[in-house]
């Protein structure tokens, strides 16, 4: 096996008084997905975001692609130029169009010509499935179209690994499958996925191993397989039940 | 009933009813829906009327209005000498021609505003034609004239025009002032020192240094005030309160009285410029907590995105944050400018000649006694013109920046 492309050791976290995150350890081989699931609190969005440093870890260690995560701006801005991140509520730029969202960082940070950064973008937007959408601006689409802009905005970067919270927790039903549809394109194109999700269907189809968070540990981890048809954990089970049997 | 969810796709898809109201209908609806809406409007038309007709009477009949068509010039440019003046008609030449460039490459179509903007020389140039005055009517339409040039050249080249435009509008303020100001004692372009700036030009130089100085540090003073470096927020804090917690006209005293008591001897600054200085702090302060207020109404998710994306903090700001806030807080900005342009009338009180110094010292002379009326009329218009069209400009440039709609 190689080098893992991410390695957290003993990861803690505190807002304030409150333990978000009470030592959690996972490596990542590059072209995984992984699937992290479990109750709302449990530090699983915590935990994905102390990855680009959207969240300040206090103690452990981060290495992401052989840097290691510390107060070092440097260190930061190499990170975040590898990791993309798609966000529960899309948070594409509203004053940009379409467009403009995704060329923003390959010029900006890649220094990419302009001409080249929206042509990757358009094809991008193809891949997602709305080139016609380019030119309207984030309000004038419906949820499932900005949120698959916004997988757009983080592929445009060419990340090596790509960070998903709760993509489709605040989509409509119907709007749920086309975005779960791009990402398991992503992951057959050999993406390192780390997606924070209940969505067991998607998990089940494609993800490598499954990290059950409660409490901020990790309680229990494993394949699909494992932690669908036979959990250890009593917690593990009671979660699962609770979600598949609603 | 059928379920309709079912059916939407034979169901006709019909138009929003339409509300017609005849002349009669619409009165009845919104002057006399109810007895007491009835009265409000019979006691309201009255006193407009009453009003209406009083003001009209005395403006066409008691009315002496020599006391500004005498000294019209002078309401204008103070004691500006009157062999430089055609300096003061190249600078509003320079921007009708750059307004029409802007004009015809940003907004493009003709419009009401258009219509309103190329109107107003024309009914000056009439008014000045009928009350007869210096001629000057023809340069007023020389300026209509430039106006549909600069539009005409930038309908007709709008690729090559684009550039030259936004050059010429950055170049316009700094070119502005020499033109006005000139330079060396004798010849072309000679220096009119600012003791002779006086009246609207006065008034209007005074307010656009204002406005375009106390943005850009306005915009830092806020950035400075959401630092996380302690220092600079605390410094940002302390003279924003500060400022705050002063009446503009004690800034312009201290600026008039009390700087030269705390600068060597030989150094002397300019008492306009002084004036300015105090109008320039005093106007960032407020901005910046206007600014501020806009910087909040942004989502943290646009901070996230903007991070993860990997842009550094100056590309944030300047891609992301800052677009969004101040197209957010423009009403209150604009406000804010008129407030300010409004507010140079009490350099009057430190000594400074704008248009309400002039107006002061018009009235100060024995063959105007008795004009205040006329005098505080006038000037009271020709302020409301202009805060007027700022306002107005200000919600066509809500519209076409789409403020409120996404």
């Amino acid at each position: 096996m190689s080098e893992p492309i991410i390695i957290c050791r003993d990861v803690h976290k505190w807002y304030g008084q409150f333990h978000a995150l009470r030592g959690v350890s996972m490596e990542v081989q590059k072209g995984e997905v992984i699937v992290i699931f479990g109750p709302s609190g449990s530090g699983k969005s915590t935990f994905i975001r102390t990855i680009n440093r959207l969240e300040e870890h206090q103690r452990g260690t981060i290495i992401v692609d052989g840097i290691e995560l510390s107060h070092d701006v440097r260190n930061i801005a190499a990170i975040r130029r590898e990791v993309g991140m798609v966000f529960p509520q899309f948070n594409l730029f509203t004053g940009l169009p379409v467009l403009h969202n995704i060329t923003l960082g390959p010029i900006q940070v890649r220094k990419w010509k302009k001409e080249k950064a929206e042509e990757i973008a358009m094809q991008l937007l193809e891949r997602v499935g709305i080139p016609e959408q380019a030119h309207k601006y984030p309000g004038q689409l419906s949820g499932g179209q900005q949120q698959r802009v916004a997988i757009a905005r983080a592929l445009a970067m060419q990340p090596k690994i790509m960070l998903f919270d709760e993509p489709t927790s605040a989509l409509d039903p119907e709007m749920i499958k086309e975005v779960l549809d791009v990402m398991v394109e992503l992951a057959k194109t050999g993406m390192t996925m780390l997606v924070v999700t209940h969505e067991m269907g998607f998990a089940r189809a494609v993800a490598d191993r499954m990290f059950f968070f409660d409490q901020g540990v990790i309680v229990e981890s494993g394949t699909p397989k494992e932690i669908f048809e036979n959990p250890k954990e009593e917690r593990t089970k009671l979660f699962l039940s609770q979600i598949l049997h609603h | 009933m059928t379920s309709t969810t079912l059916t939407t796709g034979k169901q006709e898809i019909l138009p929003p009813p339409t509300e017609r109201y005849t002349v009669l209908g619409w009165i009845r609806k919104n002057l006399f829906g109810s007895w007491f809406d009835g009265i409000l409007t019979i006691v309201g038309l009255a006193f407009i009327i009453y009003a209406g007709v009083g003001s009209l009477r005395w403006a066409f009949t008691s009315a002496r209005w020599s006391v500004i068509t005498d000294n019209f010039a002078l309401f204008m440019k103070g004691q500006y000498p009157l062999e430089q003046v055609w300096r003061l008609w190249v600078g509003l030449y320079l921007l009708a021609f750059v307004v029409g460039l802007l004009w015809g490459v940003f907004v493009r179509q003709r419009s009401f505003t258009a219509w309103v903007l190329l109107g107003a020389p024309v009914l000056f140039a009439l008014i000045v034609l009928i009350i007869g005055g210096s001629g000057g009517w023809l340069s007023l339409l020389l300026v209509d004239v430039l106006a549909v040039a600069g539009w005409a050249l930038a309908r007709w080249q709008p690729q090559r025009t684009r550039r030259a435009a936004i050059t010429l509008l950055i170049l316009y303020f700094p070119l502005l002032i020499l033109i006005i100001r000139g330079f060396g004692a004798e010849g072309f372009l000679s220096l009119v020192p600012t003791n002779l700036w006086g009246g609207l030009l006065l008034s209007l130089l005074i307010a656009v240094v204002g406005i375009v100085f106390s943005f850009p540090f306005g915009v830092l003073l806020a950035l400075g005030r959401q630092s996380q470096l302690r220092a600079v927020k605390t410094l940002c804090v302390i003279y924003i309160e500060f400022i705050r917690g002063v009446p503009l006209i004690t800034l312009l005293f201290m600026g008039q009285v009390m700087l030269p008591f705390f600068l060597p001897s030989n150094v002397v600054i300019d008492r306009v410029i002084r004036a300015m200085v105090a109008v320039i702090l005093f106007a960032a302060a407020y901005l910046a907590e206007n600014v501020r207020g806009g910087l909040q109404a942004i989502p943290k998710g646009q901070y996230e995105a903007a991070d993860a994306i990997g842009l550094n903090g100056f590309q944030k700001m300047t891609y992301i944050i800052l677009p969004q806030a101040l197209r957010a807080v423009i009403p209150v900005l604009v406000g804010q400018f008129i407030g300010l342009f409004k507010d140079t009338s009490l350099v009057a009180l430190v000594g400074l000649l704008d248009l309400l110094g002039i107006a002061r010292g018009v009235l100060a002379n024995p063959n105007y006694i008795g004009r205040q009326i006329e005098v505080y009329v006038f000037v009271a218009l020709v302020y409301w013109v202009f805060s007027y069209s700022m306002s107005y400009g200000s919600r066509r440039l809500e519209v076409a920046l789409g403020v409120g709609e996404r």
